[in-house]
Parts: structure tokens; C-alpha cells; sequence
């Protein structure tokens, strides 16, 4: 048996191969090759080292920025998202009636395609913001505020289910025997239930974080194209092409360039928060 | 184990998604090529998603006529740019593609073969009209089009036989100045209610990817006047930094659009051209800056209450000296170019296409009354003219004496982040947060800055 499959090994896994490194190897290599040359289409491109990389550090107005917006959008997010998305999964297991219809209401704007819930919620903010005579292009703090509620608003369904299934596997005992300890329903929150969803938690906090920091047609529907709330991902995209004429084989590169650093800080960034949730992890 | 499931079926979507795609691309085009040395099929990028079901038939019958098969693909509103970036590195590259003007050729210079001795360039009308450099031609014009300000003649009558009016004004024919606008709008805007519309100007949409008709358009009015009044040739480098020297020209009329307007300027920044479109065509409002292209957009709303006879331009009136005999603004951005990376014989057979196009009955009778284009080309009549009330109305300005149509000479903006950043400025304007100084000083340094100079 073990001799067959060996065998066959190779006859197998090909196709999942050749799929991986046509659709994800080869453009990944080609792309960070590419983002050490000036090019106007990939099959042509001309050898300039490190000066892409300087000058969207140095020239580029708008990098940092859109850095730095991201960072902030995705702090808050992931906590508003996981703090809301726990408590209601805390509420939806206690037994409530209707429990699930509320879960399946608040798991239905997941489903909802990033651009329509950008358009939704762009009528309505600006409905919202209509009575004071203004809208969210006002602002961009507005701007800020109104993804930050749109991102919860689709999200929070998601990771409340994880969350309801990690609450789920907490065997009945331990609360029971907490129960018979005297201990209060605050001290079970924080010595029993948190500490057995952290595996959920890794999970969520994993999505929520990798999802804000990736967020782009949330971003374009209901904010456009103004610099000013531009995340990262927008900021890539008007690189590349929003620019035309000379120095379009320059833009091109550098916008190259942003996204070879923007998957480095996705990597590095998930990297470490999977590995610090980990290790509070418990085992039973 | 959850989230490595998870990293591996996302991963397989990804792929599954880029492999369909792949698949569906190639597969388009690759059959009837065997064994034949003559070129049976020619590729052409096409640039307006409107008419695409018109190059099918047009494929068709030139098929049926050559045997040759045109294989149009179109790329979606807005994504010209990146579609061509995109085929132009496959195998399967048009053939024919299109620049918008000088800074598109200079993106894509190396692309574009020398059309001198082409059939259709002897055939243009106005070779100014043409893209070139060195000598050679580049791109050649297919379409002619024309913007202004698009007035209700109905509702202007109204006005004209209101008793109550303040203005002195007796017909469309009296405005021949900014300041007559301006007294006629203000006025109206008065009398909006007796009138039966929402305000003058149907909205000033600002929403990013919208603005163009500011940004681009109406922008396109005080620079052109400027590259004239300082003799910039715009085949050299001269265009390359601007003054703006008309900026309170352009203040003035944008003042008038915001102020006169059905919607409340804190308000514009989520707002599309569609619905100042459908404004328009409700009767909302009497007057809006847009193009030929928009007649659809107006006679083609349901609950349209425009009759096509109604729909008239008007030009921009801005207050600058001797706008009297200024018309419409009249150009293209529409320029045909061929690949200089096909092969001889796949150059051959796009130019012969183009001029088939252009030149046969069966081919002329599709761009007048299916693609409803203006063609700048003397192969047509004068009476082969599209039947949509703006296409003749772009026409009779052409034709009129001594006006001088502006051309379109937004086809030297630098890029599309220039005009977006423009477009967020007068927004800001509009909402108040920024005054008109840092609008004009913001027009003129990021001009430099994208130019690099």
C-alpha cells in the first residue's frame, strides 16, 4: 500500500502542482522581479535595482500615508470586530429564544459582495449625513469611520459563528465544577471561556487582521478614489494605474515595489500574531 | 488544522479562478489560423463598452464579405489602459488598439506602427487632427465629438415669456457672454418654480471616477485658451508647465454651477454623471455640461419628458475676452493606432479593415447609424450624419461662421491621478474646506510634478 501510493505520488499531486506554480508561484517570482525594473507590460522590462523602492519612501506622496491609515484602520477594526463578534456569540449560546434567526441575521452581510455593501453603505451614510447638509466625502475622518462601521458590519456575522463554535466545545463540566467552587459568572468568563476560545481567537483575529489590512473594494465603493482615505491596497491599485505618459514604465515599477513591501507587512504581520495567540492557546 | 484547510482551499480557489480565466481568454480565438500563410483574423482592443454589440455585427459582415474575422474585444468602462497593459503581453495582442492623444502615445510609442501611408490617413479631413511625432503618423482619429452646455430650449423659451423676468435677454440667441449667462441663470433660478424645475444646472457631480466633466472638460476651456494666447505648440514640450492663467474664469462658471444647481454644494461628492444625466432628462433641471455621447443618457431615461428637438448646445461662457465667437468644444480622444509588434501581413489586413470601415456603404452605414459616429473622414457625405439631436448639433457648430470651435486639448493632462486630485480639489472647494487659491495653485504644481519638470 504504502509502496503504491509512493508510486503513484508524483501522478497525483501534478496537476495540484502545476496548478500551484503556474497560477502562484511563477506570477509571485515574476513579481517581485518586476518590482526592481521599470516596465510597461511584464514581458518587457528594464533592470533599475533598489531606485523603486527608494522613491516611493522618499517622492511618493501618498505611501505613508495610506501606510499609516491602514495600520490605524486595522487596530481598530480587529478590536471593535472581535469584541462585538464575542459578545453577541456569548449572548446567542445562552439559550435566548429566536437564537437562531438572530445568528443567521447577523451572518447574512458576510454574504454580501465587498462592492454592493460599499454602495449600501454609502446610501445610507450619506443619508445619514444628508440632514446635516453635508456628505462623506466632507470629511475624512468620515471617510475613516464609515469603513470602520462597514467592516464591522460585514464581519462581525463571520467571526461570530467561530466564536459560537469555539463557546460550543467548552466541555460542560468545567463550568459545573466553577459553578460548585463558587465562582462568580465574571471569574468563569475570564478563567474558563476565554482561555478555551482562544484557538477561535487565533482564528479570528487572523482573518480580521489579514482582511482590514487587505480591504480594497469596501475602500473604493464608499470612499472613491480621494488620497485622503486611500488604505494600501487602493493606494497599489492608483499606482499602477492611474498614471499614463512618460513615466508610466516608473509608476508601474513602483507600484510593483508597494506591493512586494504590502505582502511582506501582511506576511511578517500574521506571522506574529499567530505565533503570540498560540501560546495562549490551552490544550484539554 | 482549520486555518491550513483554510490557506489550501483559498489557495485552490485562486488558482481554479486565474485557470478559468486563462482558459477563457485563449480559447477565443486561436481556431480557423491552420496551415495559411494569409491572415485570417485581426484582434482590436475596443474602448467603448456601449457599442460592443455593434462590433459583432460589424464582424460579421466583414467576414462574410473577406472571409477575414475580426475578433473585438472590449474592455469595461474605465479600464482601457490596464486591459491593453494586460493583452499586450499575451500572444494574442491587438492588432488595432487606441490612444487618447499624446501622453497615450507616449505611453505607448513603441506599439504604435507609422499609419503615413495608410488609406484611411489620406482620407482624413483635418490631418492636424492626427497623432504625430518625427514626421510620421501614430494615430489617426475615428470619431469627432462635442461638449458644451446642453439646454432644454423649451424651458429656456419658458423663461423668455415669463413676465416676471429680470433680464432684458429675449432669446438663447442674446447669450453671447458670461455675463448674460450669469444674469439669465441667476435669474431663473428665481423663477425656478414658475419654471417647473428643481434648479438650472442639473447637479455637479463630484464623486471620484465622475468629475471628469470638470476636471477634464471644463478645464480643458481656460487651458486650451491658454496654450493659444502663448503660442505653445502642442507637439513640442511647451504644454508641459501651465500658468492657468484663466483661473478666475474658471471659478466663475463653476460659482454658477454650484450655486444654480438642483442639489446643495456640500452635497456633490457622491454624486454620478447618470443621474445629472436623468435630471436633465426629467426636466428637473434646464441646462447641463456634458457631450453628444449623453443624448442617449437623456432621450433614452424612461419617463423622459425632453423632446429631441429641445436638445440644444450652448457653449461655455466663462468671461474671457472675445468668448463671443468662441463655440463648443470640438475633438477627439479617440485615435485608432495599429501594432507595430504584428506581423507585416496582421498590419496589412487592420489597415485594410479600417478602411473598409470607413469607406464602403455597408461600412459607413454602420458608423453613422449603428456606432453613431461623427467620422472626420471625406469619404463621407455631408448628409451621412448620425441621427441623434446633439450629433446634429455638433455639426451645425462646426459648420457655423466665425466661431471658433475649442479643441480638445485635454488629451495633454498628464494623467489620471492629476485629474483626480483636481476633481477632490474643486470638490473641496465646493464643500468649503479649500479656497480657490489652493485650487489653483494645486492645478498648477502637481501639473509640473506629474510631468516631472
Amino acid at each position: 500500500m504504502q509502496k503504491t501510493l509512493k508510486k503513484y505520488f508524483p501522478i497525483f499531486a501534478l496537476p495540484t502542482l502545476a496548478a500551484f506554480a503556474v497560477s502562484f508561484v511563477v506570477p509571485f517570482a515574476m513579481g517581485v522581479y518586476l518590482s526592481f525594473t521599470e516596465f510597461k507590460v511584464v514581458n518587457s522590462s528594464e533592470w533599475v535595482g533598489l531606485s523603486n523602492y527608494i522613491k516611493i519612501f522618499t517622492t511618493d506622496e501618498t505611501f505613508l500615508h495610506s501606510l499609516w491609515l491602514t495600520v490605524k484602520f486595522t487596530f481598530v477594526s480587529v478590536i471593535s470586530v472581535n469584541i462585538i463578534a464575542f459578545l453577541l456569540a456569548l449572548l446567542l449560546t445562552k439559550g435566548l429564544k429566536g437564537t437562531n434567526l438572530f445568528r443567521t441575521v447577523f451572518f447574512v452581510p458576510n454574504l454580501i459582495g465587498g462592492i454592493v455593501l460599499g454602495h449600501i453603505w454609502s446610501l445610507i451614510i450619506n443619508g445619514i449625513l444628508g440632514i446635516f447638509g453635508v456628505d462623506i466625502t466632507y470629511n475624512p475622518e468620515y471617510g475613516f469611520w464609515g469603513l470602520v462601521v462597514l467592516m464591522n458590519w460585514q464581519l462581525i456575522g463571520y467571526m461570530m459563528i467561530i466564536y459560537i463554535a469555539g463557546i460550543q466545545n467548552i466541555p460542560d463540566y468545567l463550568g459545573e465544577a466553577a459553578a460548585i467552587d463558587g465562582a462568580t459568572p465574571t471569574q468563569v468568563l475570564f478563567h474558563i471561556t476565554i482561555p478555551m476560545v482562544m484557538p477561535s481567537v487565533t482564528i479570528c483575529t487572523f482573518l480580521t487582521l489579514t482582511n482590514s489590512f487587505k480591504l480594497f473594494d469596501q475602500n473604493l465603493a464608499l470612499n472613491g478614489k480621494s488620497p485622503e482615505t486611500s488604505l494600501l491596497a487602493l493606494d497599489i491599485y492608483k499606482t499602477f494605474y492611474d498614471h499614463t505618459g512618460l513615466k508610466l514604465a516608473q509608476w508601474h515599477g513602483m507600484g510593483q515595489a508597494k506591493a512586494v513591501i504590502f505582502f511582506l507587512l501582511v506576511a511578517v504581520i500574521a506571522f506574529i500574531q499567530l505565533r503570540a495567540t498560540r501560546q495562549r492557546e490551552v490544550e484539554h | 488544522m482549520l486555518k491550513r484547510v483554510l490557506s489550501v482551499v483559498s489557495c485552490l480557489t485562486a488558482a481554479l479562478c486565474i485557470f478559468t480565466a486563462c482558459n477563457g481568454n485563449t480559447n477565443a480565438g486561436t481556431q480557423g489560423n491552420a496551415g495559411n500563410a494569409t491572415v485570417k483574423e485581426i484582434r482590436y482592443l475596443n474602448f467603448k463598452p456601449e457599442i460592443a454589440e455593434v462590433y459583432d455585427e460589424i464582424s460579421a459582415a466583414y467576414q462574410e464579405e473577406t472571409g477575414v474575422r475580426l475578433i473585438v474585444e472590449t474592455a469595461a468602462s474605465g479600464t482601457y489602459e490596464s486591459t491593453l497593459t494586460a493583452r499586450m503581453a499575451t500572444s494574442d495582442a491587438p492588432t488595432i488598439f487606441q490612444i487618447n492623444g499624446p501622453i497615450g502615445y507616449t505611453s505607448w510609442a513603441e506599439y504604435c506602427a507609422d499609419l503615413k501611408y495608410t488609406e484611411l490617413y489620406k482620407h482624413l479631413t483635418d490631418k492636424s487632427l492626427a497623432i504625430t511625432a518625427n514626421g510620421n503618423v501614430y494615430g489617426i482619429p475615428y470619431v469627432v465629438e462635442g461638449y458644451g452646455i446642453i439646454y432644454n430650449a423649451k424651458v429656456l423659451d419658458a423663461y423668455f415669456a415669463l413676465p416676471e423676468k429680470a433680464t432684458d435677454y429675449s432669446s438663447v440667441d442674446d447669450i453671447k457672454s458670461f455675463a448674460a449667462l450669469k444674469a439669465v441663470v441667476e435669474d431663473m433660478q428665481k423663477n425656478k418654480d414658475k419654471l417647473g424645475i428643481d434648479g438650472v444646472f442639473a447637479a455637479t457631480s463630484l464623486k471620484t471616477g465622475e468629475d471628469w466633466r470638470w476636471q477634464t472638460h471644463l478645464m480643458n476651456i481656460p487651458l486650451s485658451i491658454e496654450f493659444e494666447n502663448k503660442g505653445i505648440d502642442l507637439t513640442g514640450d511647451g504644454y508641459k508647465t501651465i500658468d492657468f492663467t484663466y483661473a478666475e474664469n474658471f471659478k466663475n462658471i463653476f460659482d454658477l454651477y454650484i450655486s444654480n444647481s438642483t442639489t446643495d454644494k456640500k452635497q456633490l461628492g457622491t454624486l454620478d454623471v447618470t443621474s445629472s444625466m436623468a435630471e436633465f432628462a426629467l426636466g428637473k433641471c434646464a441646462m447641463v455640461q456634458n457631450g453628444n455621447w449623453g443624448a442617449s443618457q437623456i432621450l433614452g431615461v424612461s419617463g423622459n419628458t425632453v423632446a429631441a428637438e429641445d436638445i440644444k448646445f450652448m457653449p461655455v461662457y466663462m468671461g474671457i475676452e472675445g468668448e463671443e465667437n468662441i463655440g463648443i468644444c470640438i475633438g477627439t480622444e479617440n485615435f485608432i493606432c495599429i501594432n507595430a509588434k504584428a506581423s507585416e501581413n496582421e498590419q496589412k489586413a487592420a489597415e485594410d479593415f479600417l478602411y473598409w470601415l470607413f469607406s464602403s456603404d455597408t461600412g459607413k452605414d454602420f458608423v453613422v447609424n449603428k456606432l453613431g459616429f461623427i467620422a472626420p473622414f471625406d469619404t463621407f457625405e455631408a448628409s451621412e450624419v448620425p441621427d441623434d439631436p446633439l450629433a446634429r448639433e455638433v455639426t451645425r457648430w462646426m459648420n457655423m461662421d466665425n466661431i471658433t470651435n475649442i479643441p480638445w486639448n485635454f488629451t495633454v493632462f498628464p494623467s489620471i491621478h492629476y485629474k483626480d486630485n483636481l476633481g477632490a480639489a474643486l470638490l473641496k472647494y465646493a464643500q468649503g474646506t479649500m479656497t480657490w487659491d489652493q485650487v489653483k495653485t494645486l492645478a498648477v504644481n502637481e501639473w509640473k510634478s506629474e510631468f516631472g519638470a
